[in-house]
């Protein structure tokens, strides 16, 4: 039994940058109905440039804060120069987009800092939590960071009116632009938004699978299958999703004979191909109603 | 309505593309067919080699183009096929010792099967998730061909060794020259059948059901029987390219077969054009040959090269080589005037 609460926590915390990254790709989804597939390669710059910052002699928190500045910055300006003129060309020219975005940042984060991998610091410790043996500090700082965000989002969304606007543009353009909204800015700040969130689960998870530029190839593919599993027009869902793929990961690695850690991945996708036949949609997201 | 909905009713996955302007016209088609079987010729046998993966990644781009040009459903997976090819005719050479020529078909088959079967839970997908699907699948594959279970039959991690083919008949030419019209006899037999096949009934279904899937249905069209017939006839094609990847590289091991394969074939099919066959060997040219040039140019930063490359291409020609094409078709129909 001690096993399986374990199991479950640690799924939990996994769960929790999982969470992150489903967010990030949700926010972008709903701005431009594309996955960003160059999700991934974005966050790990971000945690690269804190990584330098702190280098430089920046605190912990400075450096987190002018990341997400950073990255909030490196969003929008990727969005104008890269992504505004493909908005009418066909969705595969749009991904074969990201793919290059994918190749681009990643070849230059191992120019710039090279392919070894590096130490990173967690400012949470990572000693036991409360005591307890089940988590660390660092992984229940993990799973903090990620419900707080999910709070401040949800205020964002529901309560101010930028956070309206951005609704308004995502679920009709054209009528949100009739009365008065920019919508293409309100895109480029989805992409700032994401890239903060992305770069967040970056700096999270960079202390437990080390600094290095392929580190997020896993965790973004699990963020897809968070994403898609808690449906993607829902953050809500996302987050939820993300914590669901994170146990069912660790549970399956635990419990399943034959799995292990080889057959984690394909695995969890198996579970994301049934949930996808089963209930497309995903857990919280609206079904997708055909017009003829 | 949301975002969502609208795109789903308004936007289909690819633009429709008028029939003629998927095909080549015929001189332009002898004139490369000329090409293709003077050159080996004149050039050294690394050279042939790097034509003869032209071709057999020029075959798996054009499989992909029938699945998404044609029938309009995405594919992220097309490595998970070319392995399954490659390895079907890697185990009948070395374990059943068959005669290569033979394995192809067998590959194929095998190959269209196994895309029939995925292609049953894919009916309920579109758009992204079936993207995503296709991705797990492609994903998946190369640490099941590592499986200790199949490890007798493929070598676990290790690996297969091929044989390569000499040339029959007492001809005299290298095996690399052998293969390469080997492979080019094959090619173009495929490329024929597929371009027929697109002109067909079964082909006409199939675009039907890409610009349209509900008016397909009302029109009789039987969508899910098309749609996995699709994925299968794909998947087929794919197999057997990678059947003749595996004779011509002489060797299959599963960290061949990532998602980077699968991704380059994507890439091969959007800068030759969706929807255009003969774009397909552009295509393939780029994902073989670009990545060396932006190797030449830089090497600590030769991604970097690949994707700006990448980027200048959709910019320039969103359409990929079809555009190019159509503009040079134009500008012929001007200057005959």
């Amino acid at each position: 039994m001690e096993l399986f609460t374990n199991q479950v926590l640690a799924g939990i915390a996994t769960g929790a940058i999982y969470a992150c990254m489903a967010l990030a790709v949700v926010m972008i989804y709903q701005a431009i109905d594309h996955l960003n597939f160059a999700q991934g390669e974005m966050a790990m710059f971000s945690t690269f440039i804190s990584w330098q910052m702190m280098q430089w002699g920046i605190p912990y928190w400075g450096a987190f804060v002018l990341t997400l500045a950073f990255s909030f910055a490196g969003g929008i300006v990727i969005e104008r120069l890269l992504f505004k003129p493909l908005a009418k060309a066909p969705i595969l020219t749009n991904v074969a987009g990201f793919i290059a975005l994918f190749a681009i940042i990643n070849s230059v984060a191992g120019l710039i800092w090279d392919f070894t991998i590096k130490q990173y610091p967690t400012p949470f410790g990572s000693s036991p939590f409360l005591g307890s043996q089940l988590i660390s500090t660092h992984q229940a700082g993990m799973i903090g960071v990620t419900v707080l965000l999910l709070i401040l989002l949800f205020f964002f969304f529901q309560y101010t009116r930028i956070g309206l606007a951005m609704r308004a543009a995502a679920s009709l353009p054209e009528s949100a632009r009739l009365v008065g909204i920019n919508t293409s800015w309100m895109i480029a700040l989805g992409w700032g938004m994401a890239a903060a969130i992305g770069s967040i689960a970056g700096m999270l998870i960079a202390p437990v699978v080390f600094l290095e530029p392929n580190m997020m190839g896993g965790v973004l593919i699990y963020g897809f299958a968070a994403a898609v599993l808690g449906g993607l027009t829902s953050p809500l869902g996302a987050v939820i999703g993300g914590f669901l793929v994170g146990i069912f990961e660790n549970l399956a690695g635990t419990y399943i004979p034959g799995v292990g850690n080889e057959l984690k991945l394909p695995i969890a996708l198996a579970l994301i191909i049934t949930v996808l036949v089963v209930k497309p949609a995903g857990l919280f997201g609206r079904p997708i109603v055909k017009r003829v | 309505m949301s975002a969502v909905e609208d795109v789903v009713t308004e936007a289909p996955a690819v633009e429709a593309v008028p029939k003629r302007a998927m095909t080549l016209g015929f001189g332009t088609s002898l004139v490369m067919l000329a090409l293709l079987l003077l050159v080996p010729l004149f050039v050294k046998n690394f050279i042939i080699f790097q034509l003869t993966m032209l071709l057999i990644y020029g075959l798996a781009v054009l499989a992909l183009n029938i699945l998404t040009g044609g029938s309009g459903q995405f594919s992220l997976g097309q490595s998970a096929f070319y392995a399954v090819g490659a390895y079907t005719s890697a185990i009948l050479m070395e374990h059943a010792d068959m005669n290569y020529a033979l394995t192809l078909p067998i590959a194929g088959i095998i190959c269209f099967a196994f895309g029939f079967l995925f292609g049953q839970p894919a009916l309920r997908l579109s758009g992204v998730y079936l993207a995503l699907a296709t991705f797990a699948l492609a994903t998946a594959m190369p640490q099941l061909l590592k499986l200790g279970f199949f490890e007798h039959w493929t070598g676990g991690v290790q690996g297969l060794v091929v044989t390569k083919p000499d040339a029959p008949f007492g001809l005299p030419m290298s095996q690399d020259m052998w293969l390469y019209y080997f492979t080019l006899a094959i090619t173009v037999g495929i490329y024929v059948a597929s371009v027929n096949l697109l002109r067909s009934r079964s082909g006409r279904a199939f675009m039907a059901i890409r610009d349209n899937e509900i008016a397909a249905s009302a029109m009789g069209v039987d969508v899910a029987l098309y749609k996995t017939l699709a994925f299968g006839v794909s998947a087929g094609i794919t197999g057997v390219a990678g059947g003749l990847g595996a004779i011509a590289v002489q060797f299959v091991a599963p960290d061949g077969y990532t998602i980077t394969l699968a991704i380059s074939l994507f890439l091969g099919m959007v800068v030759g054009g969706v929807g255009w066959l003969p774009g397909s060997i552009v295509g393939s040219a780029f994902i073989i040959f670009v990545p060396n040039i932006a190797e030449g140019i830089s090497k600590g930063l030769s991604g970097a090269v690949f994707g700006v490359l990448l980027f200048l291409v959709i910019f320039l020609v969103p359409h990929g080589a079809r555009q190019v094409a159509m503009v040079a078709q134009q500008l012929i129909g001007k200057l005959k005037k």
